[in-house]
C-alpha cells in the first residue's frame, strides 16, 4: 500500500490535484454564498467554515513529517509548504470574514474587540504568529534567514496550534460543547507528542554515543 | 397583590392605544382594497410597489402566507400593545430550520432533522406549587382556555441573530389567572420535556436536563408574555417547541422555553438551565440589552435571518428588543448591568 502511495505521490499531477482539493472548501463557500446555499445564517456559516478549515489544514500540515518518517514517504516533504500556505490562506479568510461580515470593517471596534475578548485575542495571536511563517515560506527566505534560525522560527507553528485549539475551546466553552474541540486537540497532541518523543530519543542516542548519523 | 397582578393595566404608565383608537378591521381592509385598486390602475409600476408595501405594513399577517405544512391554527389580530411589529416576517423555511433546541442536538440544523420523533400527543401541562388550583391541563383544554391571537414578535437570540415570527397563542396571564397563584408565589418556573427516548440531545451532557426557565411573576403576567401553540398560522413545528411553548419577546430567545410540561409557582428565584451551566455568561433576567455585552461577543448589533444579506451591515439591537415602552417599567430602578 505504501508503495502504491509513493507511486501516486511521485506522479507529476499529485501536487496540482492536492492543490485543487485544498481549494475546494473555498470554491464551495464562494459558490454557496452566490447561490444562497449556506443556510439561514450564511455569515456565521462562512466564518465557522473558514475557521474549521484552518484547523484541519493545520493538522494536515503538522501530520506531514510524522507520516513521512513513519511510513517512509519522502515524497510528502514537497507538499508540506503547500499545506502550510493553505492553512494561512484559510486563516486570512477567517479573519477577513470576521472583520467584514461580523464587524463591518469598523477598525476601532475590531481593535476593541480583540483587546477585550480573550477568545478573539487568542485567535488573532495565532494569526499574527503564523504570518512570519507564511512570509518566509519560499526557498530564498530560508537562505536569507539561515537554515537554523528558519527552523527555530517555524517552530512557532506549535504555539499557533495550541492557540488555535484554545480559541476553538473558548468559542465552544459557553455551551459545554467540546466533542469537536477534543478531536482537534487529540490529533494535534499526538502529532506534537510524536515530535517530542522522537527528539528525546535522538538526544538519548547521541548522548550514549552509540549512534552516528 | 393579586389585584395588582391581575389588573390589565399592570403595565400602567405606558401609552396603550385605546380600543377606540385601533383601526377597525373593516376599515383597514377597505383601505387595503383601495390601495390594491390604486395599484391595479394606471398608477404606474412604482406606485404598485409602494401600494403593496403599504398594504403589508397595514397588516403584516396578511403578507405571511401559510406554509401549508402542518394543521392550521389561526388567531385574531392581537390588541396587546407592541404585539404587531410591522417588520417583515422571517421566511418560514428559515424560522423552522435554524433553531436552538439542544434536546435534539447542538447544531442549529439538528432540531429540524431530529425533532420528528417528539411525541406531542397526548400532551399535558402540570400546574403545581403555590397556586389555589393546581392540576393537569391536557393540550385540548389549553387550546380552548382563551381565544387565539396572532402576535408578530421580534426574536433576538443571545448569539447575535434575530428573526420576526408570527406566533399564535394567548397571554400566559390568562392561564395564570385561571390557576390563582397564592400571594407567596413570586416566580414562575417552566419545566420542559426531557425524554431521552425521543430527544437524542438529552443523552448528551451539554446541559442539565430537563431544561428549566423562569420569570418573575410580573414578567410572567405581562400581556406580551405569550403561551404559544402555533406560528405562521399553523401549529408549532416540533423543532420550534411543539405543542406549547413560551415566548418572551423582550428577552433573549433561550428564556422562551419550548415544549412545556410543567409550570411551577415558587417563592424563590428559580435557577434557569443556562444560568446554572454558565452563570458568568447568562443571567436570570437575560433582557435584550445592547449595552451589556456577552463575555465573548458584543450584543450591540444583530443579524436578521433571511433578510440581511451576507455583506449587509448588522442592525442595531434595541433595548428590551424594542419593547422598552411596554416592559421598561418592570425594571425601573434595577441595575441591568449587574442583573443581566
Amino acid at each position: 500500500m505504501v508503495v502504491a502511495l509513493r507511486h501516486a505521490l511521485k506522479h507529476r499531477s499529485a501536487k496540482p490535484a492536492l492543490w485543487l482539493l485544498c481549494s475546494l472548501p473555498f470554491v464551495w463557500l464562494v459558490w454557496g454564498a452566490a447561490n444562497d446555499a449556506l443556510g439561514a445564517n450564511p455569515a456565521e456559516y462562512v466564518i465557522r467554515a473558514t475557521g474549521d478549515w484552518t484547523l484541519r489544514l493545520l493538522c494536515v500540515t503538522l501530520a506531514v513529517t510524522p507520516l513521512r518518517v513513519t511510513l517512509g514517504l519522502p515524497e510528502l516533504a514537497k507538499l508540506r509548504r503547500m499545506f502550510g500556505l493553505f492553512t494561512y490562506f484559510y486563516v486570512v479568510l477567517h479573519l477577513l470574514c470576521y472583520s467584514w461580515l461580523d464587524m463591518g470593517f469598523e477598525w476601532p471596534e475590531i481593535a476593541l474587540d480583540i483587546a477585550k475578548r480573550p477568545f478573539i485575542l487568542v485567535g488573532f495571536s495565532a494569526f499574527v504568529l503564523l504570518t512570519p511563517l507564511a512570509l518566509t515560506s519560499f526557498n530564498r527566505a530560508i537562505r536569507w534567514v539561515g537554515a537554523k534560525r528558519w527552523q527555530w522560527l517555524h517552530r512557532l507553528v506549535y504555539v499557533v496550534a495550541m492557540l488555535a485549539v484554545l480559541h476553538f475551546f473558548w468559542m465552544r466553552a459557553g455551551k459545554n460543547n467540546f466533542a469537536e474541540v477534543f478531536v482537534y486537540a487529540s490529533v494535534l497532541f499526538v502529532l506534537l507528542a510524536w515530535r517530542v518523543v522522537r527528539s528525546s530519543m535522538w538526544h538519548h542516542l547521541f548522548r550514549l554515543g552509540g549512534f552516528t548519523r | 397583590m393579586h389585584r395588582h397582578l391581575f389588573n390589565r393595566a399592570s403595565d400602567s404608565g405606558f401609552m396603550h392605544p385605546l380600543g377606540s383608537e385601533i383601526t377597525p378591521q373593516q376599515m383597514y381592509m377597505q383601505r387595503r382594497d383601495w390601495l390594491r385598486q390604486l395599484a391595479a390602475g394606471a398608477a404606474g409600476v412604482s406606485l404598485v410597489a409602494w401600494a403593496s408595501r403599504d398594504a403589508m405594513a397595514q397588516a403584516p399577517s396578511e403578507a405571511i402566507a401559510r406554509p401549508g405544512k402542518l394543521a392550521p391554527l389561526t388567531g385574531a389580530v392581537s390588541r396587546v400593545s407592541g404585539a404587531n411589529t410591522m417588520e417583515k416576517a422571517t421566511p418560514y423555511a428559515d424560522a423552522s430550520s435554524y433553531n436552538n433546541f439542544y434536546e435534539f442536538g447542538t447544531d442549529k440544523a439538528d432540531p429540524a432533522k431530529y425533532a420528528h420523533t417528539l411525541q406531542t400527543k397526548p400532551w399535558t401541562v402540570e400546574i403545581e406549587g403555590l397556586v389555589k388550583k393546581p392540576g393537569r391541563f391536557d393540550l385540548d383544554a389549553l387550546l380552548k382556555l382563551s381565544p387565539m391571537e396572532e402576535r408578530i414578535y421580534r426574536l433576538r437570540c443571545v448569539e447575535g441573530w434575530s428573526m420576526v415570527v408570527p406566533w399564535v397563542g394567548y397571554s400566559l396571564a390568562e392561564l395564570i389567572k385561571r390557576v390563582e397563584p397564592l400571594g407567596s408565589a413570586k416566580y414562575v418556573e417552566f419545566i420542559t420535556q426531557a425524554d431521552p427516548k425521543t430527544m437524542p440531545g438529552v443523552r448528551s451532557r451539554v446541559l442539565d436536563w430537563p431544561y428549566v426557565e423562569g420569570l418573575r411573576m410580573d414578567e410572567a403576567m405581562h400581556p406580551l408574555t405569550l403561551l404559544s401553540f402555533g406560528m405562521y398560522g399553523e401549529v408549532l413545528p416540533n423543532q420550534n417547541g411543539a405543542p406549547v411553548r413560551l415566548v418572551v419577546p423582550w428577552k433573549y430567545g433561550f428564556k422562551s422555553a419550548k415544549s412545556l410540561v410543567k409550570i411551577r409557582f415558587v417563592e424563590k428565584q428559580p435557577v434557569n438551565s443556562w444560568g446554572r451551566s454558565a452563570p458568568q455568561e447568562y443571567g436570570f433576567y437575560s433582557n435584550v440589552n445592547p449595552n451589556v455585552d456577552h463575555p465573548r461577543w458584543s450584543q450591540a448589533s444583530e443579524r436578521r435571518i433571511g433578510e440581511d444579506g451576507l455583506f449587509a451591515k448588522k442592525r442595531k439591537t434595541l433595548m428590551f428588543n424594542g419593547y422598552e415602552a411596554q416592559v421598561g417599567q418592570l425594571y425601573a430602578g434595577m441595575d441591568l448591568k449587574k442583573l443581566y
